[in-house]
């Protein structure tokens, strides 16, 4: 056990785990951020993304000791009211069905959009490529993706 | 319009209201209550209630007009959530913007079938969930009347407001919900006609969505309440194994553990319910504190197992009575596919037989066989299996994912000497179905251990528990033949067809009723792996296989694919064989029809890779037209068009995703994914070595097109998902000149290398 403070959507927060325990646990377990999902533990689903300095990380290989002072957001977090604009799109494609995935769908694309405005349909395919969606929401968050980035909001 | 009795009696709501109003020892808070309107809308002027009016227990009226409505079954991603408070919604006439849409508890007191699955929550709940708004709204009407000394028949209602024709009198549904509460439930209620319908055919936004966007807890896995323990599971490593002996003294001295046992789920002498279905009934169980902590335990615990000789010997008997050498009765794929091939169709039994089929192949010019077969696979719900369970002070309160909490509670009340009454099942949002949560052993299991702790546990699966659990879809294996005469007309046709450890056949859908001489039959190997429904189950591997032999047929006979499945189902429409068929063969023809004409089949088919395919399941037509290329010998799937007959569309937008999925479904697990075995041991055990459909493998664009004729509803959840894979397949041969008899069809597409068609 060992403590660490980190910066959790722009809030400072102090814990104290085994260093070795995988973000998506701590801020499941621990800091009451269920919103990031667990799927698989090994990086092939997608479904605990969150944003590490803005860019799109795999919570569940990410250790709280590697943490350190790098700045995280979580979908709780992505925006202050839910109008994060690829969090409007989703809502007006109504892109999910059981929706398990699609926090971890919404960081990767919030992300994807954040280093390149207007992707193509092969840059979402290959950005989007590593959240697996088991309903086959597929096509309607390539839409969404899509809406948001003509938004010019992101 | 018409008239339905509503068999409602008061005590039917007593009981649902002192749990809607927090009848549970522990008030589930987080689960909370969703707006049908997207928040901080416009229309969404009310605010919350003061007080609240149950009505019919299906729903409650709050003092200024907002409506409460408990959608009864559960919610599997299948929108269900939405659409069937709006039946209720239609018929009680009210606006939809001033709705909140609540998860009811299991409550059979009040709630006819709380289950998903079959794709028959829609169309079973078609009439009582009209019936229910349509009673709340009788019993306002009344209310209203009485008080303002009128007939009923002078009045009428619109979005919440009642409003007299004879003066300009108007009441809301608020304001007169406490008289109406006191109202008798009338004994029989007029239900609307369709053409009046507001609600109803009208797309409406998933109630839960914007709380999924924004990461709020709404599922099983999310479940977090003061003094919950985390508890997780070690199941044998094989199918055919059982625990030996284990060290955990160590494991129980690491941080934050708990403790650890063994469990028996089910007992021998448990009477169990047919959704009981485990390989693992007995397991050692790690209780913690965190997650992380009891992984960590897990994998540190020594145990040692054997064969379960009871189980092993009969596969070991079976292996050898057909000279397989297996591996002392733990199960390896290829052996199940010798089994399947040689073994199985031995054991056949006839299950019909029209005409003389013998005769009519006897007697062919030309007989075409080919066999087709598929692996097992995992449902893989993105949520893995999780339940949360306290079951302490002589009560049960239960609280996660389950498809079937009706059966759940039973088997509670047997595994644990529990009455019904003193158990309680609420079902959160679930991260996927797919039939996977129809079994609830891991809810028994969860409830056994939170008896054992005497505390609140929350059973958690990890991505390898999930998937190596069994509850499979089954492997399964067809062969067809069909005898053409000298003229090419198409005589006799036979279906054999079997799996481990069912058949999928259905000896009485399409094409039987539409040939003379057919002859079905069936048979089943034995196995120690666990099977249960899958999405579609049976029709998820055989729609696909008989649409391509459908195929392959059409061309040998020299016939358009689409026309040659008109001309059949033209026979069974006018002149059908036997009287058993399950088949409406004009709503066969018109999805035909449909796809023929939005796909323009007869301009593009020559340049095109397509395929069609159409199939008949979940009371409901779907019939599909895929088109593929090949790029580095990659399949692109570029466009599927769909034309479905499920009745009425309740939720149209809602219904086009459904028919989206199921599509990607279909195509993702026909082309990618299986499950194999080694001594026992299922070889795939998490998404590393499991394919599943990803992003750039999707339909670059899937379109959904339905039959409006005003049917009453019938299935969605399922029926997209069968047929496509038939698609898929009479695509491949277009762009490959290949024909793919057996699933994943990948394997068979990186083998045919360089002789592809681009």
């Amino acid at each position: 056990m060992a403590e660490f403070n980190v910066t959790i959507n722009g809030e400072k927060r102090r814990l104290e785990v085994d260093p070795n325990t995988p973000l998506l646990w701590v801020l499941r377990d621990h800091l009451n951020l269920p919103g990031t999902k667990y799927g698989c533990g090994v990086a092939q689903c997608g479904a605990c993304t969150v944003h590490l300095n803005g860019n799109a990380v795999r919570s569940c290989q990410l250790p709280i000791s590697a943490v350190a002072d790098n700045e995280i957001t979580t979908i709780e977090g992505l925006s202050e009211n839910g109008d994060h604009p690829v969090q409007k799109a989703w809502l007006e494609h109504d892109v999910p069905q059981c929706g398990y995935c699609q926090a971890g769908q919404i960081m990767s694309a919030a992300a994807l959009l954040k280093n390149n405005p207007s992707p193509s349909d092969e840059d979402i395919e290959n950005g989007m490529n590593g959240n697996i969606c088991r309903c086959g929401t597929y096509t309607r968050i390539k839409a969404a993706i899509k809406s948001a980035s003509d938004s010019k909001l992101v | 319009m018409s008239k339905v009795k509503t068999g409602m009696g008061r005590r039917s709501f007593i009981r649902n209201v002192s749990l809607a109003s927090g009848g549970l020892i522990i008030g589930f808070s987080w689960l909370g209550c969703k707006r049908a309107a997207e928040e901080g809308t416009e229309e969404m002027a009310l605010e919350m209630p003061d007080e609240w009016f149950e009505l019919t227990g299906y729903l409650k009226i709050g003092d200024n007009g907002i409506v409460t409505i408990y959608s009864p079954n559960p919610e599997i991603g299948q929108n269900v959530k939405t659409s069937m408070p709006m039946l209720v919604a239609e018929e009680l006439d009210v606006d939809w913007n001033n709705v909140i849409v609540e998860q009811a508890p299991l409550n059979t007191d009040v709630f006819t079938r709380q289950l998903a699955g079959g794709s028959q929550s829609i169309r079973q709940g078609w009439e009582p969930l009209r019936m229910a708004g349509a009673t709340a709204r009788q019993m306002l009407l009344t209310a209203a009347a009485n008080q303002w000394e009128v007939p009923i028949s002078e009045l009428s209602a619109d979005k919440g407001i009642i409003n007299h024709t004879g003066s300009d009198r108007s009441i809301g549904y608020g304001e007169i919900a406490k008289a109406a509460a006191k109202i008798e439930v009338p004994e029989e209620v007029v239900l609307k006609e369709n053409s009046k319908f507001k609600i109803i055919g009208t797309s409406r936004k998933n109630v839960d969505a914007k709380e999924i966007v924004t990461g709020q807890p709404l599922y099983g896995l999310d479940v977090q309440l003061d003094g919950m323990l985390i508890a997780m599971i070690v199941q044998p490593p094989a199918f055919g194994m059982e625990l030996k002996s284990m060290d955990a003294d160590e494991v129980k001295g690491m941080p934050g553990i708990k403790d650890v046992f063994t469990i028996d789920t089910y007992p021998e002498d448990m009477e169990k319910e047919w959704s009981d279905t485990t390989s693992f009934p007995k397991l050692v169980v790690v209780v913690g504190d965190s997650t992380w902590q009891v992984m960590q335990a897990k994998k540190a615990l020594k145990i040692e197992w054997d064969l379960n000789t009871e189980l092993t010997k009969q596969i070991e008997i079976l292996e050898k009575s057909a000279g397989l050498s297996g591996s002392g009765g733990l199960e390896n794929t290829d052996v199940h596919y010798s089994l399947m091939a040689e073994v199985g169709p031995k054991k056949s039994e006839m299950v019909r037989r029209d005409g003389n089929p013998e005769s009519a192949f006897k007697n062919a010019a030309r007989v075409i066989e080919r066999s087709y077969s598929c692996p097992f696979l995992a449902h893989n719900c993105m949520e893995p299996m999780n339940f949360f369970a306290n079951v302490t002070n002589g009560k049960a309160e239960l609280l996660g994912p389950i498809q079937t909490p009706e059966f759940a509670e039973k088997s509670v009340s047997k595994r644990l000497g529990m009455d019904l009454e003193d158990i309680d099942i609420q079902m959160t949002r679930m991260g996927g179905g797919f039939g996977r949560r129809l079994y609830g052993h891991f809810l028994v299991e969860a409830a056994v251990i939170s008896q054992k702790m005497g505390a609140p546990i929350k059973l958690v699966y990890t991505r390898e528990d999930d998937m190596t659990n069994g509850v499979y879809r089954p492997a399964y294996q067809v062969t067809y033949r069909a005898a053409l005469d000298g003229n090419n007309n198409l005589t006799a046709f036979h279906v054999n067809a079997g799996g481990i450890s069912e058949s999928p056949l259905f000896a009485n859908r399409f094409p039987a009723g539409a040939i003379d001489n057919y002859l079905a039959e069936s048979w089943a190997i034995e196995s120690n792996i666990s099977i249960g429904a899958f999405r579609a189950p049976r029709s998820n591997f055989i729609a696909g296989a008989e649409q391509s032999f459908l195929d392959e047929l059409a061309e040998e006979m020299g016939k358009d694919p689409i026309q040659f499945r008109l001309d059949m189902l033209k026979r069974a429409e006018n002149d059908p064989v036997g009287e058993e068929n399950d088949y409406d063969p004009a709503r066969y023809a018109g999805v035909l029809k449909m796809v023929r004409d939005k796909a323009g089949w007869d301009n593009n088919s020559s340049t095109l890779n397509r395929g069609v395919a159409a199939y008949y399941c979940h009371n409901s037509y779907v019939a599909q037209v895929l088109d593929i290329s090949l790029k580095n010998n990659d399949p692109v799937i570029d466009k599927v068009t769909c034309a479905v007959d499920c009745g009425i569309v309740v939720n149209p937008d809602a219904a086009i995703n459904m028919v989206e999925g199921g599509t990607i479904d279909g195509i993702g697990h026909a082309l990618y994914s299986e499950i194999t075995f080694k001594d026992g041991a299922t070889q795939q055990n998490n998404f590393d070595s499991y394919r599943l459909i990803r992003h750039e493998e999707a339909p670059k664009k899937i379109e959904a097109h339905f039959v409006d004729n005003g049917i009453d509803p019938t299935g969605l959840g399922e029926p997209p998902f069968p047929p496509v894979q038939g698609a898929l397949a009479n695509a491949l041969y277009k762009a490959t000149g290949e024909r793919f008899y057996k699933q994943p069809f990948i394997t068979q597409l990186r083998n045919a290398g360089g002789d592809l068609k681009t």
